[in-house]
């Protein structure tokens, strides 16, 4: 057996470099963008495992819960985290979510439309408002940190000021009803894999309410678009031409120009990523809470900016990884929620979320030196 | 067919009441080198803008493969065959070498619209041009950052010559390097010259333009003082 193994190590020596050293997976493991949030995740679930254990929180309830929070962050920090790779802000998430959610909800409410329809309406809306930051930024050569801040005031105004010009009040409810049998918004607001929970409910292997059925009734929506979200940005990142072309692009702006990468509309279209992530986000949150509010979203951009920079994306543009942000969103996720499980008062959250900030602010720029290192 | 693979002919570059260049001349030959030399605001780097497609003369004609050319972007120069390394190289650090030798031009596979980044292929032809010129990179998903000056400089000239230059234009390849580094540089133009592309060498250094060119082109506020022959066999 130790003759077998030892033959088999010789033969593929034979066919590496040999002037390749041997470098250990971990070292491997280091120079990834998303460690930090990939170890800060196990930190965080150990730390819960402890404390929290014996409530509810790690019940399919519970985690439910904390994943459906992670998940809708992790929306729009994906999106925010290729926006950061490829060299730019978007500081108007938070707002497009409010504009999104009142662009679905006025048509379907007092205009009648259907609501598949108001859907595709905040989508186009989303695109235009993404084309108009992207072009902002690439035509002016602006930062962008300062032409989306105008965007975030300029959004949230116009949410408020149109929803109290139609409606006269800053909310619109009586969404719920319109969902069932609509072509489209099932895809913001099923619970999916039903059935798995029905049957873990009848073998007693989860929680069951008073009249027998589970009391998780299936994996929200939001879930699923995060989970199809990572894959796909991921995939972009690491798989496509574009995907270089972000890194391209982030990392040096006028070598790439150079080079023939089209980086302005790299650039936009990343722009465009971010509204329409936000309005996916805001889909999900309408059509649960069944009423669109003013206010929804308020300093969602932030949180998402948080995640993408815990997940290992620079503040400079060129690194980071979508991966890295799921895991940062999952961070404040778990811990937004679990925090409810502990005795520690939930004012504490926000102290948390800075020092967990700073502390990957600090271990992503020692990554940086690392991999810059000349030899 | 005339003997010259690039012809500058009187060109003259205005901006604004500046004259930036004034009737200069310029012929290439095919496997030459050529340095051109000048003080600082002699008018060099103006005379490669207008070649690499930046700038557009305002007077005279290039004439490249007897053709007279006029670009109008960086990207029809490149497309026809000239290659310009700038200073800054137009390299990423945090990117690794093959990202960085394909980047704008990866190669492919697939089906359509859902094409990805054939990362093998790039990989191997990476690490075989960088190979080709003497850099050992044992490892092409390795950052830019990582490799040294005169590393970075010859991954940015081979990347030049592997997409199609015929003319490379290198502006500075030596300023920030160390003996030893503006030597490996320097070897690897001669090479290159060696194997047919006509090279424009842009230096301060005439230590290091004497020992490799054929021929100097000396600017002094925007006009040429002639071009001097080092020895004519070629």
């Amino acid at each position: 057996m130790s003759l077998k193994s030892k033959s088999i190590s010789s033969k593929s020596s034979l066919n590496e470099d040999e002037r390749l050293k041997k470098i250990s997976p971990l070292r491997v493991l280091l120079n990834r963008p998303e460690l930090g949030a990939l170890g800060g995740s196990i930190l965080v679930f150990i730390f819960f495992g402890i404390v929290a254990g014996d409530t509810g929180m790690f019940s399919a309830y519970g985690m439910l819960n904390f994943l459906d929070v992670s998940a809708n962050l992790g929306i729009i920090a994906i999106a925010a985290a290729m926006l950061m790779i490829g060299g730019e802000f978007d500081l108007s998430i938070g707002s497009m979510i409010g504009f999104a959610g009142i662009c679905i909800a006025i048509p379907a409410i007092y205009w009648g439309w259907p609501l598949w329809m108001s859907i595709i309406f905040a989508f186009a809306m989303a695109v235009l408002v993404g084309y108009f930051n992207g072009i902002m930024v690439v035509k002016t050569g602006l930062p962008s940190f300062i032409v989306t801040l105008a965007m975030l005031f300029i959004l949230r105004g116009l949410t408020l000021a149109i929803t109290r010009l139609i409606t006269g009040r800053t909310q619109v409810p009586g969404l719920r009803v319109l969902i069932e049998d609509d072509p489209l918004a099932w895809l913001f607001a099923t619970d999916t894999f039903k059935w798995l929970f029905t049957w873990l409910g009848s073998l007693k292997l989860i929680e069951l309410r008073t009249d027998g059925t589970p009391l998780a009734t299936g994996i929200p929506p939001s879930v699923i678009w995060f989970i199809a979200l990572t894959l796909f940005a991921t995939w972009i990142l690491m798989k496509t031409r574009y995907g270089n072309w972000i890194f391209a692009s982030g990392g040096d702006k006028v070598g790439a120009t150079n080079v023939g990468v089209p980086v302005g509309r790299v650039k936009i279209s990343l722009f465009i990523g971010t509204a329409v992530a936000s309005t996916i986000f805001a889909c999900i949150q309408v059509l649960d809470a069944g009423s669109a509010d003013t206010m929804r979203g308020t300093l969602k951009e932030l949180e998402a900016i948080a995640a993408a920079v815990v997940g290992g994306c620079l503040l400079t543009g060129g690194y980071g990884s979508a991966i890295g942000a799921a895991f940062g969103a999952i961070i404040f996720g778990t811990v937004s929620m679990g925090i409810f499980y502990t005795d520690v008062d939930t004012d504490w959250f926000k102290v948390f979320l800075g020092a967990m900030m700073l502390i990957a602010v600090v271990f992503n720029n020692y990554i940086r030196k690392k991999v810059t290192e000349s030899k | 067919m005339s003997d010259y693979l690039v012809q500058f002919n009187n060109i003259s570059k205005f901006f604004g009441k500046v004259i930036a260049l004034k009737d200069v001349t310029m012929r290439l030959k095919k496997g030459e080198i050529m340095c051109l030399l000048g003080d600082n605001g002699a008018g060099k780097s103006t005379l490669i803008k207008t070649l690499a497609g930046v700038h557009k003369p305002d007077e005279g004609e290039i004439i490249f493969e007897d053709n007279k050319i006029v670009f109008d972007s960086p990207k029809d120069a490149l497309d026809i065959g000239i290659g310009t390394v700038y200073q800054d190289l137009a390299l990423v650090p945090l990117m690794s070498v093959t990202r960085n030798f394909f980047m704008g031009r990866e190669p492919q596979k697939g089906i359509p619209f859902l094409k990805t980044f054939d990362v093998e292929t790039a990989n191997k032809i990476a690490a075989d041009r960088m190979g080709q010129i003497g850099i050992d990179v044992r490892d092409p998903s390795q950052a830019v950052g990582t490799m040294s000056g005169g590393e970075r400089q010859c991954l940015a000239i081979s990347r030049a010559i592997y997409f199609g230059a015929k003319v490379l234009v290198l502006d500075e390849p030596t300023s920030a390097l160390g003996v030893h580094q503006a030597s490996m540089v320097l070897k690897y133009i001669v090479k290159a010259a060696s194997e047919g592309l006509a090279v424009i060498l842009i230096t301060h250094n005439v230590h290091h333009a004497y020992p490799v060119g054929n021929s100097f082109t000396v600017l002094n506020r925007g006009k040429s003082m002639g071009t001097f022959q080092k020895k004519r066999d070629f």
